[in-house]
């Protein structure tokens, strides 16, 4: 029993207290900065080296989407792609995953997010995951939004067993052909109203597997996202950010 | 011996495809069944590439005590509906590798006991052959009863389906069938000549094991393309292995105190495996480990301050850890539900070729870190951990001393980091075309091997990937038989296996 006491005296405080103070180093790629410098106009050496496909030129645009934050673009000798430590990315709306030289933040629409999300689950929301083609790693995080450090049940929001509990799915991964009728089948055993949630660059946009012919995005094209949390993988603080502006319980700048 | 039969290499060490010989089929078989009698050897990956004059087999056997790679070919011509003698009657480990041949080309091996789905790769070679139709094995006592679990299971978790046999509470047969996670990993990696964008992939294989899969890759390119590396580039790649190792054996060793609930054990652990993936973060700002390790460079160099940044977080680590640790196996209700439970013996181990942990709790001294050393592993003197019992025990009390020892490890590797000295990227690397290699590295899972060939312009022809989960996920369907169904989730997070890297 003593033994149990010190163990549990030298963890110290775990929980971060504050998560909407928290910062992360410098070294972590959150929101790309792009400056407005002209790049060179023949130059394309960042189109062609981003692994997945994000980047393209006039203006020089980077999707968030599709990036995996690789940071071989802020490589560039002319320095005009630079990232920044701001891990809020999360948004309603796709085409605000698009960051030109205007881009300073990401944009959350609250307008357009569905009343219902608030009315309902404002103050408790239970969600699913159904992992589908992906690599472990935003599994990882999903994970860790809920361990002492990040705690994300404070806020009412968990991870539940059955769908038939879940307000609404996280989906991971680029979602391929195999796991297609279990994300229909999940997705269908789920009551309404329900939200459906995607973490990760693969889930967005396919991310590195984008070309695959293992791949079968359709219910995507049936059903769209409420909420987008890009990254490669997203960190537990960019997943909760956006789980929280889009039940309300944080204004988004 | 016939040395005529097989090329003698070492692991990274790429050679001409042309120096590989090519048997008959009949002679391949007789050859790659008498090594493999030796206990000493096992096979590291059997696969077939397609060429013009037919199908070419290629198995990779290690010699775990001579330290080199022996790889044989055979040449089947007419691929479509041929039929071969299986190996797997006389070695049950190649069952694996000829179901995945069988499931990709369409070669009948006569005489499997077991010639079913792998995965269902989109280019299969039967592509009627459907995920819903998988041929489970089947009862029909009305005394006994199936339980099936998945594809989507009750958690934060990949998706795979498991089908229980049950007489009662006990498990008498447990089937295993994945293929929900298949994205189609090789042939993205084929003719990729962007080696960042294979870099990144290679880290997406399983996105726990991003070291373990990322140095495999890029060992492989910089064989291929012979990429000279300095000793701080392996010195970091090796740290990185280790690191990985902590942490995610702190991440399993906290998700077993969860499953026998030992809500101290799970909460602390869980919270000491923060440290470690922060050290990454602070390393190369990534918590896996992602874009710390590039083909031929280190992007991000170790200076005095992320040195000084590993140090006191393993400091502070190692206390709280091993206070934990210490308290967690002396704890008899956790005891009482680890000892015994699951067990694999030797034998069936050693049947099933077993790698990593797995063999390593089951008294196999089965660890590429000491057999086929890569980067710094060669001076490091590695004495694998090796356990009896085989049971969730021992695989969980190996993760606690693998922990110790990888902590060792590091604090004797970072003083020989020498500050400043770093490589720069290079450019316009050029792979040797119609070249073979075999890159090998222990990941904390085990055993990992990627196999890759070039075309007569030094384009990536053919990629295979092997992760231990292969072997592996047939040693947790073996170690829940005779268990209680309810001991499952315990057996399963023991092994901890990756259903990505299965299905690739």
């Amino acid at each position: 029993m003593l033994r149990t006491v010190k163990i549990v005296k030298h963890q110290g405080r775990q929980y971060i207290k504050d998560l909407q103070k928290a910062t992360l180093p410098l070294l972590h790629n959150g929101l790309p900065e792009i400056s407005s410098k002209l790049c060179p106009d023949t130059c394309t050496s960042c189109v062609e080296i981003c692994p997945a496909e994000a980047i393209s030129k006039n203006p020089l645009t980077v999707n968030l989407g599709q990036c995996v934050f690789c940071g071989e673009c802020g490589r560039c000798t002319e320095g005009i792609i630079r990232f920044t430590n701001n891990f809020r990315v999360a948004t309603n709306d796709s085409s605000y995953l698009a960051v030109s030289f205007e881009t300073d933040h990401i944009i959350f629409d609250p307008e357009s997010v569905r009343k219902e999300i608030r009315m309902v689950f404002g103050r408790s929301l239970k969600l699913r995951l159904v992992s589908d083609g992906s690599c472990n790693g935003c599994e990882l995080e999903l994970n860790a939004t809920d361990n002492v450090n990040f705690d994300m049940s404070r806020y009412g929001i968990e991870f539940v067993a059955s769908p038939r509990h879940a307000d609404g799915i996280v989906v991971t991964g680029p979602l391929v052909e195999n796991s297609a009728k279990a994300l229909e089948l999940t997705w269908a055993a789920i009551p309404d109203p329900k939200l459906l949630i995607a973490v990760g660059a693969c889930a967005i946009s396919g991310g590195v597997f984008k070309n695959s012919k293992a791949l079968n995005r359709s219910f995507f094209e049936k059903n769209k996202p409420d909420l987008y949390i890009p990254g490669c993988p997203p960190h537990p603080l960019t997943i909760i950010d956006g789980l929280l502006k889009l039940t309300g319980r944080i204004k988004p700048i | 011996m016939n040395i005529m039969s097989f090329i003698e290499i070492k692991n990274n060490e790429a050679i001409p495809m042309q120096q590989i010989p090519v048997l008959d089929y009949a002679l391949f078989y007789d050859e790659v069944t008498h090594m493999l009698h030796n206990e000493q050897c096992h096979c590291v990956n059997y696969y077939a590439v397609q060429e013009p004059q037919g199908l070419r087999l290629i198995c990779c056997i290690a010699d775990d005590q001579t330290h080199s790679l022996h790889v044989a070919s055979g040449i089947v011509s007419q691929q479509k509906n041929s039929v071969l003698k299986a190996i797997t009657p006389l070695c049950s480990g190649m069952h694996i590798f000829e179901r995945e041949i069988h499931e990709q080309y369409g070669v009948d091996f006569e005489g499997h006991p077991w010639l079913k789905p792998v995965r269902f790769p989109f280019d299969r070679d039967d592509t009627a052959s459907q995920m819903a139709d998988y041929p489970f094995y089947g009862i029909t006592s009305h005394e006994l009863h199936e339980v099936g679990v998945g594809p989507i299971h009750a958690g934060i978790i990949e998706p795979g389906h498991f089908r229980f046999i049950c007489n009662g509470e006990k498990v008498l047969h447990l089937e295993i069938h994945l293929g929900y996670q298949h994205r189609g990993v090789e042939q993205l990696m084929i003719a990729n000549e962007n080696f960042l964008s294979a870099s990144v992939l290679a880290e997406s294989i399983a996105g726990d094991t991003v070291v373990g899969h990322n140095t495999a890759f890029s060992h492989a390119v910089e064989s291929l393309s012979g990429i000279p590396l300095s000793q701080n580039v392996h010195l970091a790649r090796t740290i990185a292995s280790e690191l990985e190792r902590i942490a995610m054996h702190t991440a399993d060793l906290s998700a077993l105190c969860t499953d026998v609930a030992y809500q101290l054990g799970s909460a602390v652990l869980q919270g000491l495996r923060t440290i470690i993936i922060n050290t990454f973060m602070a390393w190369c700002g990534n918590r896996f480990a992602r874009k710390l390790i590039r083909v031929g460079y280190e992007p991000y160099p170790l200076n005095s301050d992320t040195v000084n940044i590993i140090i006191r977080n393993l400091d502070n680590y190692e206390k709280r850890y091993c206070e934990m640790a210490d308290k967690m196996f002396d704890m008899p209700s956790v005891l009482a539900r680890f000892d015994q439970t699951g067990i694999v013996s030797e034998e069936q181990n050693r049947l099933i070729g077993s790698v990593g942990m797995a063999a390593r709790t089951a008294g196999i001294n089965r660890d590429i870190r000491l057999s086929h050393p890569y980067s710094f592993y060669k001076n490091l003197d590695h004495e694998p951990v090796v356990l009896h019992s085989g049971d969730v025990k021992a695989r969980a009390k190996i993760r606690d001393l693998e922990i110790r020892q990888s902590l060792k490890y590091i604090r004797k590797m970072l003083p020989q980091y020498v500050f400043g000295e770093c490589d720069n990227p290079g450019s316009g690397y050029k792979l040797q075309p119609d070249s073979f290699v075999i890159s090998l590295t222990e990941g904390w899972r085990g055993e990992i091997c990627h196999c890759v060939l070039t075309d007569n312009t030094g384009k990536i022809k053919h990629y295979k990937i092997k992760d231990p989960s292969l072997h592996n996920w047939m040693a947790l369907a073996l170690a829940v038989r005779n268990n209680d169904i309810s001991d499952f989730p315990v057996c399963n997070k023991s092994f901890n296996l990756s259903y990505c890297g299965y299905d690739l």
